[in-house]
């Protein structure tokens, strides 16, 4: 009964929710606006659920020493800091009706002085270590890995005004070859070529996923046990 | 050891250093290069444009302070654009973080360069929603369930710039800066799809190839990554000379940019002419075995 129970749920709400968007008549569009509702407020619950389960994971962490324990301890104390902070509005100039990011305000400290450039330095840090493995990984070995360092350092240079420059002398008659035409070349045809295949693709699977899910076949995301 | 083998086995913090000078040195220098806007995202210039004094925009800020710096530029230029313009902007967010994203524009930008717009009035920050595209769904179906009040709880209705907007579809369009899921992809396929409502923005310069297959149909307009954003700024200065003493971010950002990706490509270059001249030497593994190609 555990598992028939979602399963009669899931089967009712997917073809209420697919024939609702098809068929535009009551009840379904009724259904399918009230189901929409729904779901706008399943999602703020989400957080509760998502903060609980970080809880546990690390306060485990903790309790039995694993490894990297003090990374856990700081992710507990960030994250209680931060609701507390949050939550209760301290140091809001506005109190507890004030806004919740006035200026001022302890969290607005927290956002601007603390996540913000943590955030920031964790994706610079990005350009030294894609320059670093570019050095040593990228290498024409293959034909398709040449074909892949071709477009690459076309659309590098032509995503600059030094591929303008550098290509700046051809004739009009070969402006088709300029470094910036040949770069929005490659990302309107071949990339869109591709990532259309890979979206389809993916879209097919989705469907064929959720009609799985919808006629109970798929049931991994109940869980194991009975 | 050979040379082509000592170029290989370059230290990675001589690489680190070559590209924390290829970003400082322009920083300090301020060299300006000039962009024109390319086709793709003249179109949002022109839209944004073209629109009548007074129209409804609906500006998503998808993005955090870690993409801020290549989507930070495009917020400021459409938000100049739009205010130059005399529309009424209703700023929102798919991302948590996004609601700071929002007030650097509400309390930076717009008291010092338009202080005679007036939120509620002109503007208005209608905050962030959880749920991602399914929020989306939400609003296109019935608006005033997910979003009835700003983003400090005044009601829409006690505020003029919203007080008529019932549904999504009274917004003549959606532009959205996107660093990932949820947005400008979700947009299109909840909003602009279902609602018939033209949706374009910008994306940093990792999610921007996505999106090109949506463009032109479904996508009015994108701007990819930092240069899209420079590109836009060009736009904007020369319709608009007022804007040509302002602090165009992009613009001053594409000099790091620009000498980050020549130096990129030439260390790539010369990764790959080591790695032949090794392959072609006589007697050296390096080239057969893949030496010295550690990623990282």
């Amino acid at each position: 009964m555990r598992r028939r129970i979602p399963l009669i749920i899931t089967f009712i709400i997917g073809v209420v929710l697919i024939t609702g968007y098809f068929v535009t008549r009551g009840p379904f569009n009724t259904l399918y606006e009230s189901f929409s509702d729904y779901f706008a407020i399943i999602t703020v619950f989400a957080f509760i659920l998502g903060g609980g389960s970080l809880l546990k994971i690390h306060l485990k962490r903790v309790s039995s020493r694993a490894t990297d324990w003090p990374y856990s301890m700081v992710t507990l104390v960030a994250f209680l800091v931060t609701l507390v902070i949050g939550l209760f509005k301290v140091g809001n100039p506005g109190g507890m009706g004030g806004e919740i990011l006035a200026s001022g305000s302890w969290l607005r400290f927290m956002f601007d002085g603390v996540y913000n450039p943590l955030s920031a330095t964790m994706f610079s840090l990005l350009a030294f270590f894609v320059a670093s493995a570019s050095y040593r990984a990228f290498r024409a070995r293959t034909k398709e890995a040449t074909i892949l360092l071709s477009a690459a350092l076309v659309i590098l240079l032509g995503r600059t005004p030094v591929g303008a420059w550098l290509t700046a002398w051809m004739p009009e008659s070969l402006a088709f070859l300029e470094l910036p035409n040949l770069a929005n070349w490659i990302m309107a045809w071949p990339n869109t070529a591709g990532q259309r295949a890979i979206m389809i693709g993916i879209a097919l699977g989705v469907i064929a996923t959720s009609l799985r899910i919808i006629l109970g076949i798929e049931r991994n995301y109940l869980g194991r046990g009975e | 050891m050979r040379i082509p083998d000592t170029i290989l086995q370059i230290d990675r913090r001589i690489i680190f250093l070559l590209i924390g000078a290829a970003v400082c040195i322009p920083l300090l220098l301020k060299p300006r290069f000039q962009d024109s806007p390319t086709p793709i995202v003249q179109s949002i210039f022109d839209t944004v444009e073209r629109l009548p004094a007074g129209s409804r925009v609906f500006l998503s800020f998808d993005y955090g302070p870690d993409t801020a710096p290549e989507l930070d530029p495009m917020a400021k230029a459409l938000v100049r654009h739009t205010m130059t313009r005399g529309h009424e902007v209703s700023f929102f967010t798919l991302f948590p973080e996004g609601v700071g994203q929002i007030k650097k524009i509400t309390d930076n930008l717009l008291p010092v360069e338009f202080p005679d717009k007036a939120y509620g009035r002109d503007y208005v920050n209608l905050g962030y929603k959880a749920g991602l595209g399914g929020a989306i769904n939400t609003m296109v179906v019935n608006f005033r369930t997910l979003v009835n009040a700003d983003a400090e709880g005044t009601p829409l209705d006690d505020l003029p710039i919203t007080a008529d907007v019932d549904e999504m579809v009274d917004y003549v369009i959606i532009l959205s800066l996107t660093a990932g899921d949820p947005g400008l992809k979700e947009w299109i396929q909840f909003a602009g799809d279902i609602a018939g409502i033209p949706v374009m923005g910008g994306g940093t310069a990792v999610v921007a190839p996505e999106l090109y297959p949506y463009y032109p149909q479904q996508l009015v307009g994108l701007m990819g990554g930092l240069k899209g954003a420079s590109e836009y700024e060009s736009a904007l200065v020369d319709r608009y000379p007022a804007y040509r003493n302002a602090t165009m971010e992009a613009t001053m950002r594409m000099g790091p940019q620009v000498v980050t990706h020549v130096l990129i490509v030439l260390l790539v270059l010369l990764g790959n002419l080591a790695y032949f001249l090794g392959r072609s030497g006589p007697g050296n593994r390096a080239g057969r075995t893949g030496q010295g190609n550690r990623a990282g």
